[in-house]
């Protein structure tokens, strides 16, 4: 195996999932195929190849700096969980 | 042991653009709670940021300023977190490749120069606002600042003193008031500072284990929390402990740094390219505009004062900090221009003292000056022209604040004209030393400190509109020649 269980349950913890005993065994079965087909991809050789960021090679395009939005907070807290007169409502971040 | 600092800072500049970075939503301060958002920076599935382009020309300007080299290329990247008040789970930054690098900054501290390096220079975006105090059980987020631009600056850890970091500090705010891209507001936020700090045994080279202090919310603050890991990391040291390797909070009333107590393991942030977003080009005819359209930068001026006014290097230091205030001088001095030392002082020590005390400066701005500086100029022709003295100046200069007449106004309405003439002066003298005959005779015995009184007499009986010269000359020729 090229990924240990504790490695899977790191990922899980950063991406804030909680996984069951056999939900990991399943990952680390999915990240093994993901990581022998990098190691596919790292037997080419990519000396003198730029990094790629992009697969199309345009420029980024810009925006004049212009207030164009209309604000509409009722649209935006109708997904809220909860709200409070026009916050976001969560639990206590810090004590 | 002694042992040496090692300083470097990491400053977030907030920048004054009308809209957010990569949104049309407003960056105006104050709007009611999520206000100011749209899908774009409330993160909502589907959207794409469009970057803005005045974020870049305000990121070239401020690399420019500092001299440094701009990537002909740069890219975005993804800095992965969760937080309440970062909507989407990641913060748009910049990491392997930042649209700057390699500049630096030159202070002046203790008639020293001294250059500080700047390892790079990228744009991201801010995060919203939590506000922790209002229930306790919940945090409220407002989204209105997620989304607003920022420029990250990062020193090279270049300085060895606070004094040097609060200078390097105060330096970098005035070079992003002087090209108009940050209010420098520390306070309110709109310039925050986070300080690198380790210490080593002087003599040294190698670098010790590096503490981050967060909370730096004015420049005592920077100074102080510096001052005090210093004297923290070096009695640890001292004691046999070590140093580790981690985030404190500044605490400004008790004014120690804590530790900030974090549950979780160290930080990980997994950047990677924001595919949302290609990699930004600045074409060099950009990077010639935006050099074209610099103004002049706040070290450059203070040498021109120097020059070009005769100024003392802390004057052209005071006058040059702020741009308004170097402006407001040199309006002084064209509209009085025989005088530009002492019209230095009356702005150090009137003007400032005023906007001082009555906090009349918000930012980048001085909202309310106390006099027009064409009036100010006036003020100091009547002193040198003899028609008021500078004490009486003193008066008017209070009158022309209050009241927002000019100076010849003040003087001509409430009768402040020194009083030159020597008939009228000579009656004064004649009551002042009539009144006082045993002084007289104390004073032709030899104690000739008594003068001063006789000044302060007559000073006192012309409400201090006499010309001081005159008056003095002709007290010692009345005490001498008088002998009845």
């Amino acid at each position: 195996m090229r990924i240990s269980r504790e490695e899977v349950q790191r990922m899980a913890l950063l991406a804030r999932l909680e996984l069951t005993a056999t939900e990991e065994t399943e990952l680390i079965e999915h990240f093994d195929k993901m990581l022998s087909y990098i190691e596919k991809l790292n037997q080419l050789d990519t000396d003198g190849v730029e990094p790629t960021a992009h697969a199309v090679a345009v420029p980024s395009p810009l925006r004049e700096d212009q207030v164009t939005n209309q604000a509409d907070t009722e649209a935006l807290l109708q997904n809220a969980p909860a709200r409070e007169a026009d916050f976001f409502k969560v639990p206590k971040i810090i004590e | 042991m002694e042992y040496e600092a090692v300083i470097g800072l990491e400053v977030h500049a907030q920048l004054l653009t009308e809209s957010k970075i990569f949104c049309g939503c407003s960056t105006k301060f104050g709007a009611a709670p999520n206000h100011n958002t749209c899908p774009v920076c409330t993160g909502l599935p589907g959207v794409l940021p469009v970057l803005n382009r005045r974020v870049v020309e305000f990121a070239l300007r401020a690399a420019l300023a500092t001299h440094c080299h701009i990537a002909a290329a740069s890219r975005w990247a993804r800095k992965n977190y969760f937080y309440p008040d970062l909507p989407k789970g990641y913060q748009i930054s910049m990491y392997e490749l930042p649209i700057a690098q390699h500049g630096y900054v030159t202070l002046k501290l203790n008639g020293h120069s001294k250059r500080v390096g700047l390892t790079r220079i990228h744009m991201e975006e801010d995060a919203g606002k939590n506000i922790h105090d209002a229930h306790s059980d919940a945090s409220l987020v407002d989204l209105n600042r997620a989304g607003v631009p920022l420029l990250e600056i990062v020193s090279e850890p270049d300085m060895r003193t606070p004094e040097e970091a609060g200078e390097y500090l105060r330096s970098l705010r005035a070079i992003l008031q002087y090209i108009e891209v940050c209010d420098g507001n520390m306070e309110e936020g709109s310039l925050r500072c986070d300080a690198n700090v380790s210490v080593r045994p002087q003599g040294s080279t190698a670098l010790g284990t590096k503490v981050e202090t967060k909370n730096l919310n004015s420049f005592r603050a920077v100074e102080k929390a510096i001052q005090y890991e210093i004297q923290r990391q070096s009695e640890t040291l001292n004691a046999g402990g070590r140093i580790v390797q981690e985030t404190r909070l500044w605490d400004a009333d008790r004014e120690v740094t804590r530790s900030m107590r974090s549950k979780e393991q160290a930080h990980d942030y997994r950047y990677f390219s924001d595919p949302d977003l290609l990699p930004l080009t600045v074409a060099q005819e950009w990077i010639d505009t935006v050099q074209a359209s610099l103004p002049e930068l706040p070290a450059e001026r203070r040498e021109r004062f120097m020059q070009k006014y005769n100024l003392p290097s802390y004057d052209a230091e005071v006058l040059t900090t702020r741009k308004d205030v170097a402006e407001y001088y040199e309006a002084a001095v064209h509209a009085y221009p025989s005088d530009p030392k002492i019209l230095s002082n009356w702005i150090m020590d009137g003007v400032l003292r005023v906007i001082k005390d009555e906090k009349l400066d918000t930012g980048l701005k001085i909202t309310k000056w106390p006099c027009p500086p064409e009036q100010l100029g006036a003020l100091v022709r009547l002193i040198d022209e003899g028609k008021i003295s500078g004490k009486i100046a003193k008066t008017v200069f209070d009158e022309m604040h209050h009241s927002g007449k000019a100076p010849e106004t003040i003087v001509t309405e409430q009768g402040l004209t020194q009083v030159r003439d020597e008939g009228a002066l000579a009656v004064q003298i004649d009551q002042v030393l009539a009144a006082n005959p045993e002084k007289v005779v104390e004073y032709r015995a030899g104690r000739d400190k008594l003068l001063q009184f006789f000044v302060g007499q007559v000073m006192k009986a012309t409400q201090g509109k006499a010309n001081p010269q005159m008056l003095n000359e002709l007290l010692r020729k009345k005490l001498s020649t008088d002998h009845q």
